[in-house]
């Protein structure tokens, strides 16, 4: 039988754990581009689009993960849409991180004082204007440390792809295993590579908030 | 012809009527005093005007043209109003100058170099030139008022509409914003103002306008306002009768 290393181990590990590095920037910046739209639909004056926006957030909200990775993979499958597991896992992902972005965002355009919106009005701004020049660069600044927060989610959520097949961190972990027989050392070590990629991140989300509240009012 | 003409204007909150039909004319520099109880219905009244509440009722013509609730006829409005409130509500991100250089670069499209030339001058003329790269945040609330006061000329208004606009300052801050109010007066502004400042109503206002339960009560020049009120509404609101 072949005797396999602690490093030969990781270093198995970490070439998966690029996968989850990129499935994780992706769906970030894909939610948030598209998160952007839906928080535009969330706070328009058009009852429409904010019905569709509240929709769509309440059902991804609402549905596990999981099953919106099934239904991606599966499901179009079924309707004979032949999906590679890579672009499942994207879009659902993308999807999944726009409808908890827009939440945390429309939040933060809420906390701008009521009075902002009146000032930029009286002074003949229209919505788009108000939102571009006035409440958005207000609402940022709130913004950021939740949103470097959710990151972490995105980064833990990737994990779920394996099960479709998508060979990120995780499922790199189950190989593996199946080949050294030594699970607690191999998912100890995955564990310890996906602690590695989140404790920065909430750490400097910590510090950002800190940040902002000692520099409430500063520029 | 009267700058601002409001004819049977009315307005719900809910089952609550809050304006039962206010009627009012004001001229070309007027400057009108609104005072009243809290509730009367004053503060809705002004931002009515300015098309920050949608009116149930009745119509606002502002020289000569019609307030309605779209985008385009709402922004012609606000060009010919401007509005100051209680809270400043200056943009806390952006400094002094800029404050008063947004709107203009944003709705009228004036260039930089303008705009900053405007707003150096609209500064000076409230005081505060040498605060034109200050934060909102680092001065005090009286020199937010002005810069307020600033930015709201810069759009060239013909009308200025300023709801207790000294009501959040401290004691010793009033009398600088009101000093500014007091010369645009001067300059010929037309100003609508709703205020506790009796004596500055008294001093400076050309009509007095006494508002109750949502309607115009009384409504005169400030001498005979004050000296000679005829409802007992008014008495009572001035102190000088005892109920």
């Amino acid at each position: 039988m072949i005797e396999f290393s602690t490093w030969d181990i990781l270093r198995n590990l970490i070439f998966a754990a690029r996968w989850t590095v990129l499935l994780s920037l992706v769906s970030f910046a894909g939610g948030g581009v598209v998160g952007l739209m839906i928080l535009f639909a969330r706070i328009s004056k058009s009852k429409a689009l904010r019905r569709f926006a509240i929709g769509y957030i309440e059902l991804f909200q609402g549905t596990p993960l999981l099953m919106q990775l099934f239904l991606a993979f599966f499901g179009l499958g079924l309707l004979g849409v032949d999906v590679p597991a890579w672009l499942a896992a994207g879009s659902a992902l993308i999807l999944w991180s726009a409808a908890f972005l827009a939440e945390i965002w429309r939040g933060c355009v809420e906390a701008v004082a009521k009075g902002q919106w009146e000032a930029s009005a009286s002074l003949g701004m229209g919505r788009l204007q108000q939102l571009r020049y006035v409440i958005l660069p207000q609402a940022l600044r709130v913004a950021v440390p939740p949103t470097v927060g959710f990151s972490v989610q995105v980064i833990k959520g990737t994990a779920l792809t394996s099960i479709i097949g998508f060979t990120e961190l995780s499922k790199a972990g189950t190989i593996v295993t199946n080949a050294t027989f030594q699970p607690f050392t191999v998912y100890g070590l995955v564990a310890l590579i996906y602690f590695a990629l989140c404790w920065p991140l909430s750490r400097y989300a910590h510090s950002l908030e800190r940040k902002l509240h000692v520099a409430h009012r500063g520029h | 012809m009267s700058l601002i003409a409001v004819t049977e204007l009315k307005k719900r909150f809910g089952a609550n009527e809050v304006l039962k039909g206010i009627n009012l004319d004001i001229m070309p520099g007027e400057v009108i005093a609104i005072i009243g109880k809290s509730g009367s219905g004053k503060s809705t009244f002004l931002r009515c005007i300015n098309g920050l509440e949608t009116v149930d009722e009745g119509s606002i013509l502002v020289a000569g043209a019609q307030l309605l609730p779209d985008e385009v006829h709402l922004k012609a409005l606000r060009l010919k109003v401007g509005m100051i409130f209680q809270q400043f509500n200056l943009f806390p991100h952006l400094s002094a100058g800029r404050n008063v250089m947004l709107s203009q670069m944003v709705v009228k499209k004036t260039g930089k170099a303008q705009a900053e030339a405007m707003a150096r001058r609209q500064l000076e003329r409230v005081g505060l030139a040498h605060k034109f790269d200050a934060y909102p945040d680092e001065l005090s609330g009286g020199q937010q008022q002005r810069v307020a006061i600033a930015r709201a000329l810069a759009m060239e208004p013909i009308a200025l509409l300023c709801d207790e606009i000294t009501s959040a300052l401290d004691p010793e801050l009033v009398a600088e914003v009101l000093a500014v109010v007091r010369e645009l007066a001067a300059e010929g502004m037309t100003l609508m103002m709703v205020t506790h400042e009796m004596k500055f109503a008294r001093d400076v206002c050309s009509r007095v306008v006494f508002m109750h339960e949502g309607r115009v009560h009384e409504v005169g020049p400030p001498e005979e306002v004050f000296s000679a009120p005829k409802t007992v509404e008014l008495q009572r609101f001035l102190g000088h009768g005892h109920a």
